[in-house]
């Protein structure tokens, strides 16, 4: 186990630079995030969305309107870049840039292959966690410095909502940890890779079968850390306009639309890596070259699948109220993530 | 609980069946320039003018809700039927103007009109890059009356005229 941020494909044998290794990884944490907001966008909320509501979405910007997504950047990019008047300016102007930054983050300790991996790091999933709820703190600055009540109402919201939700979200993971008996991602699915059931070898069990209540509870939590719609008071547009967001225009839009979508995108990698086998398949390789080129497909393939998971439910929910928002959270949530951990330390101590 | 449970499965359920309908089925929906639906026979696409049937009695304009019929005309004596018989007074139409960026097609002014004068006409294709070009004068109304579908036949005995 490697237990620093040595580069893992050095110990592939590809034998570049740390600079080019730096390189290499500052390119391909951006091409996921981007290539997996993208995609989230046009399948799921230009596609699905209207498929839904049989209709058939942008059709005209490109073949069946895969520009679209494209279009609609650009023309962000056109806007003004407006700061209301009353705003802390450092603070507004920074708060996308840190949301932002969590998305990648969300990519940090996703393993796209056996040896693809930004850096593997033995506390993987507990620094993820913690690295995630930076967006709490983003949304609260976009909410404060806005000088607009709309803006400060839905950050409060989100700050509720996100802290609510963080911990049934780390406590259905810890189930995850003890029944791996590591909090490495890497080791996690190889964990799933090499579980046996009753001494039968049949290609590894993903842990959304044994984990199935932590899986739930974490899809769930999920899609409220992400203010996907039947959690989404924070944006909540009949009520608070555009919630945090309000304010912003352009750019700076641009760049809370395409987080969001980024971080909906790595918490499907995320979700792929914990309950779903990560890159692995069935009996499918497990290392060498076939194995990571294998891997990436069949990693953003799983986070495709729950991605649409999170973007069908958001399509279908109304929004909850503010009180039964939180009382999912403290009463059933938590509770059920608590009993899940204890039978599954008492499940791990008896097998 | 158990209740709300089965809601958001059924409302997933919805959504899932419409979109796996759209996908195998197509959508309701048309791709408007490229293909085009047909309008209802008798829809209220334009207001169309037979100027023939006209009496200038303004009927039309003083009915309209949003005030959008401009209508000007004169009287004056138009030659006899029968030779030899008296000049007829008659009032001509000068001026028959409907700005459709007002008109909110209500059809009062085709219900009202005496003489048939006005008729719902089909077409919608008819917008501007300018709103002054939406004012609509007569010559572009009699346009419209060709498009006009043709009215529909009595019921049988309709016209036979019955005793008095």
């Amino acid at each position: 186990m490697t237990t620093s941020f040595t580069p893992l494909l050095a110990e592939a044998g590809l034998g570049l630079p740390i600079w080019a290794m730096a390189l290499i990884k500052i390119g391909a944490a951006l091409g996921v995030v981007l290539v997996g907001a993208l995609l989230c966008v046009y399948l799921f909320l230009f596609k699905g969305l209207s498929f839904m509501q049989s209709r058939l979405g942008p059709m005209e910007a490109g073949p069946h309107g895969t520009l679209q997504a494209f279009a609609e950047a650009i023309k962000w990019m056109e806007k003004e870049d407006l700061v209301p008047d009353g705003a802390d300016r450092t603070v507004f102007k920074m708060a996308p840039l840190l949301f932002i930054c969590t998305a990648f983050l969300v990519f940090l300790v996703t393993p796209f292959g056996p040896d693809l991996q930004l850096a593997n790091l033995d506390a993987g999933i507990f620094v993820v966690l913690a690295l995630s709820s930076i967006s709490t703190l983003a949304v609260l600055m976009a909410g404060w410095s806005s000088a607009n009540k709309y803006s400060l109402t839905g950050a409060i919201r989100a700050a509720g909502q996100l802290i609510a939700y963080e911990l049934p979200m780390v406590l259905s993971v810890v189930g995850v940890v003890i029944q791996a008996g590591s909090m490495n991602v890497q080791d996690i699915v190889k964990a799933q890779v090499n579980m046996e059931v009753f001494g039968l070898y049949l290609g590894g069990v993903p842990f959304m079968f044994p984990q199935v209540i932590g899986f739930v509870i974490f899809l769930i939590s999920a899609q409220a850390e992400l203010s996907q719609t039947p959690f989404d008071m924070p944006i909540a547009e009949s009520e608070l306009v555009s919630g945090y967001s309000t304010e912003y225009s352009g750019f700076r839009f641009l760049i809370w639309f395409l987080a969001e979508f980024g971080a909906v995108f790595g918490y499907g990698c995320l979700v792929a890596a914990l309950f779903m086998g990560g890159w692995a398949l069935p009996f499918g390789p497990q290392s060498g070259i076939v194995a990571n080129v294998i891997g990436v497909v069949v990693t953003l393939a799983k986070a495709l699948v729950i991605s649409g998971l999170v973007f069908w439910v958001r399509f279908t929910m109304p929004r909850f109220r503010e009180d039964q928002l939180q009382r999912l959270a403290w009463k059933v949530l938590i509770p059920l993530a608590l009993v899940n951990i204890a039978v599954t330390a008492i499940l791990k101590v008896v097998f | 609980m158990a209740n709300n449970l089965k809601g958001f499965f059924t409302g997933l359920k919805v959504t899932g069946k419409e979109f796996v309908k759209t996908v195998t089925k197509g959508a309701v929906t048309t791709q408007y320039p490229r293909e085009k639906e047909e309008p209802a026979t008798r829809s209220r696409g334009v207001i169309a003018l037979k100027e023939d049937n006209c009496t200038v009695c303004m009927l039309c304009a003083r009915s309209c809700p949003d005030w959008c019929i401009y209508i000007e005309g004169h009287k004056d004596f138009r030659p006899p039927k029968r030779e030899g018989g008296k000049p007829q007074s008659w009032n001509y139409l000068d001026r028959f103007d409907i700005d459709f960026a007002l008109c909110m097609y209500c059809g009062i002014c085709v219900e009202v009109c005496p003489f048939d004068a006005l008729h719902w006409s089909p077409e919608y294709e008819y917008s501007e890059f300018c709103i002054a070009e939406l004012l609509h004068d007569k010559g572009r109304l009699g346009q419209w009356e060709t498009t006009v579908p043709d009215p529909e036949e009595y019921e049988v005995g309709a016209q036979i005229k019955g005793k008095k």
